[in-house]
């Protein structure tokens, strides 16, 4: 029970970082993207190979893992980003969908289905971090070093930039903001945050394969910032709480195991929807947004 | 023209800016004088904001030049332009609604370090202290837009004459020389003119130069030293308010009798 319990907050822990850094694009800055969980996977298979081709272990791994994902997300942000408007959610599905198919069939590097077993788990001071409790405190760390960073951006000079231009970008652009060098920014932190979530992940569970970084993962990190409150810092995190601990909570419910998994997920979208008519501005969305 | 007593800060020369077949903006030169109101006045679609659009940089010109103090400004993105001194405000004021009063003067203000991710992390003794003084000058100039009690207020919940403060005031704190106002009359009932009309001439006692564009003929006079007459992308004339309005000719084109 403790174990599964561990296991559920590295969870939480790891989406919390997912949603917190989607949050920089989607809430503060209004670029919607559909391409974090490929980002996510681009930090898991950066920081995998990293540590079982080149030795470099999880530390090493991550710092590579950051730095892969930000020049990917560098690559799609910068023809983009020039345009105005909802182009770079088409971009992104595009990120999204190359990168699967690279993660899939690239298979010398990835090894495709099959996945990469084996990777080392994260040492710290030669001490090995391998007991579930023990990751829950290295994932927390890791989301609350990410929340840390997240509000130093928003809650400064910079952050007004960010809301300037997503509120009108022509207006910040005649103020003197470079609002299209601020949007590349913007997007390269938010998934070197997003890379690092995938290290965490693949030197947590030690094996990785595409399933992982599919499109709907994408779509459920952008439901955590959306049903959490993307307007609030601390919205995305309750959004990986609870939409991690709905699925765990139905499994107590007594379903009859024949048709306990379709029903799961029927409950599941019911209380999707229910949550998005109640609340539309997220659980911790500020009541004003729902006033108008 | 009046000859002022230094060189234009501004000038325009032989600018052309056409969409499809329309020409909207054709051979259009005029210089602004430092430390003066330009109006630009003329019929709807003369070319008045497509002026200012493509002096900001929101538009690219087809030929011409546009200088200032020297440096061409065609070719630039907006926000070089801002930087090089010349600032505007827009005829749908394009507040930020959602941002109060405070934040939107901010805006204005330098927080080099502030935007900067680096410093944000590295230096955040220095991005703090100028965080303050940036909060001090944008205090300032709510104070001498008279918007002081407004400063936590959301920008859409201000009344219209406010938002129009609003619109200058944040430009004004960018510290541009130039300030472009596009149509700050316009909307506004008497009560409300005699708070805007002399906050305009008080910009320019600042050391500010203003180019405006007006609708109101009766409002030129007061509110401009000279005069730019711009019809079908052209200058017709350009002078003293008196000359411009006395004209029978250019009022004829103008109120199209």
């Amino acid at each position: 029970m403790t174990a599964y319990l561990a296991h559920f907050l590295v969870m939480v822990g790891i989406y919390a970082i997912l949603a917190l850094s989607l949050n920089l694009l989607i809430g503060y800055s209004g670029i919607f993207s559909l391409a974090h969980a490929a980002i996510y996977g681009i930090g898991a298979y950066a920081s995998a190979l990293a540590a079982l081709k080149l030795g470099v272990g999880f530390w090493g791994g991550m710092a590579i893992a950051a730095g892969v994902g930000a020049f990917a997300s560098a690559l799609v942000a910068i023809p983009s980003l020039r345009v105005a408007g909802d182009y770079y959610v088409v971009a992104s599905f595009g990120l999204q969908v190359v990168m699967l198919a690279v993660f899939m069939n690239w298979t010398d590097l990835t090894n495709g289905h099959a996945g990469l077993p084996g990777i080392p788990r994260p040492k710290l001071f030669g001490w090995v971090i391998d007991q579930p409790f023990e990751y829950v405190f290295l994932a927390a760390a890791f989301a609350v070093l990410t929340w840390a960073i997240c509000r130093r951006l928003t809650h400064s000079a910079f952050g007004r930039v960010l809301q300037a231009i997503r509120d009108d970008e022509i207006a910040a652009q005649a103020m003197g903001k470079n609002v299209v060098l601020v949007k590349i920014v913007i997007a390269c932190i938010s998934s070197a945050l997003g890379a690092m979530a995938g290290s965490l992940y693949a030197h947590y569970i030690t094996y990785i394969n595409p399933s992982s970084f599919a499109l709907h993962e994408s779509i459920f990190i952008a439901t955590l910032v959306i049903l959490g409150g993307s307007e609030r810092l601390a919205g995305p995190i309750v959004g990986a709480f609870v939409l991690l601990a709905i699925p765990e909570a139905l499994k107590f419910l007594a379903i009859p195991d024949t048709v306990a998994a379709p029903m799961r997920q029927i409950i599941y979208g019911a209380l999707l929807i229910i949550f998005m008519l109640v609340r539309p501005e997220g659980i911790l969305g500020r009541a004003r947004a729902r006033a108008q | 023209m009046t000859a002022g007593p230094a060189g234009p800060i501004m000038a325009l020369e032989g600018v052309a800016r056409a969409f499809g077949g329309i020409r909207a903006v054709e051979d259009c030169s005029f210089d602004v004088r430092p430390g003066l109101i330009t109006g630009l006045i003329g019929p709807n679609g003369a070319g008045k904001t497509t002026v200012f659009n493509l002096i900001t940089g929101f538009l690219s010109a087809d030929q011409g030049s546009i200088r200032l103090q020297g440096r061409e400004l065609l070719g630039l993105a907006p926000h070089e332009v801002e930087r090089l001194g010349v600032v505007r405000t827009f005829q749908h004021l394009r507040l930020w609604g959602k941002m109060t009063v405070l934040e939107n003067v901010l805006l204005g203000c330098a927080t080099p370090a502030g935007e900067s991710v680096f410093s944000l992390f590295l230096r955040a003794g220095a991005v703090r202290a100028e965080e303050a003084r940036a909060r001090e000058r944008a205090m300032e100039v709510l104070n001498f837009f008279g918007l002081t009690g407004h400063a936590g207020d959301f920008a859409e919940d201000l009344a219209y004459p406010e938002q129009k403060l609003l619109s200058m005031a944040r430009i004004f704190a960018t510290d541009a020389p130039v300030m472009l106002l596009d149509e700050p009359t316009s909307g506004l009932d008497g009560e409300s003119l005699q708070r805007i009309v002399p906050m305009v001439r008080r910009l320019v006692d600042h050391g500010k130069t203003v180019l405006l564009i007006e609708h109101n003929m009766e409002l030129i006079s007061e509110l401009s030293d000279q005069v730019v007459f711009l019809h079908q992308g052209r200058v017709l004339a350009a002078g003293a308010p008196a000359e411009i309005t006395r004209d029978p000719a250019l009022t004829e084109i103008y109120f199209g009798v």
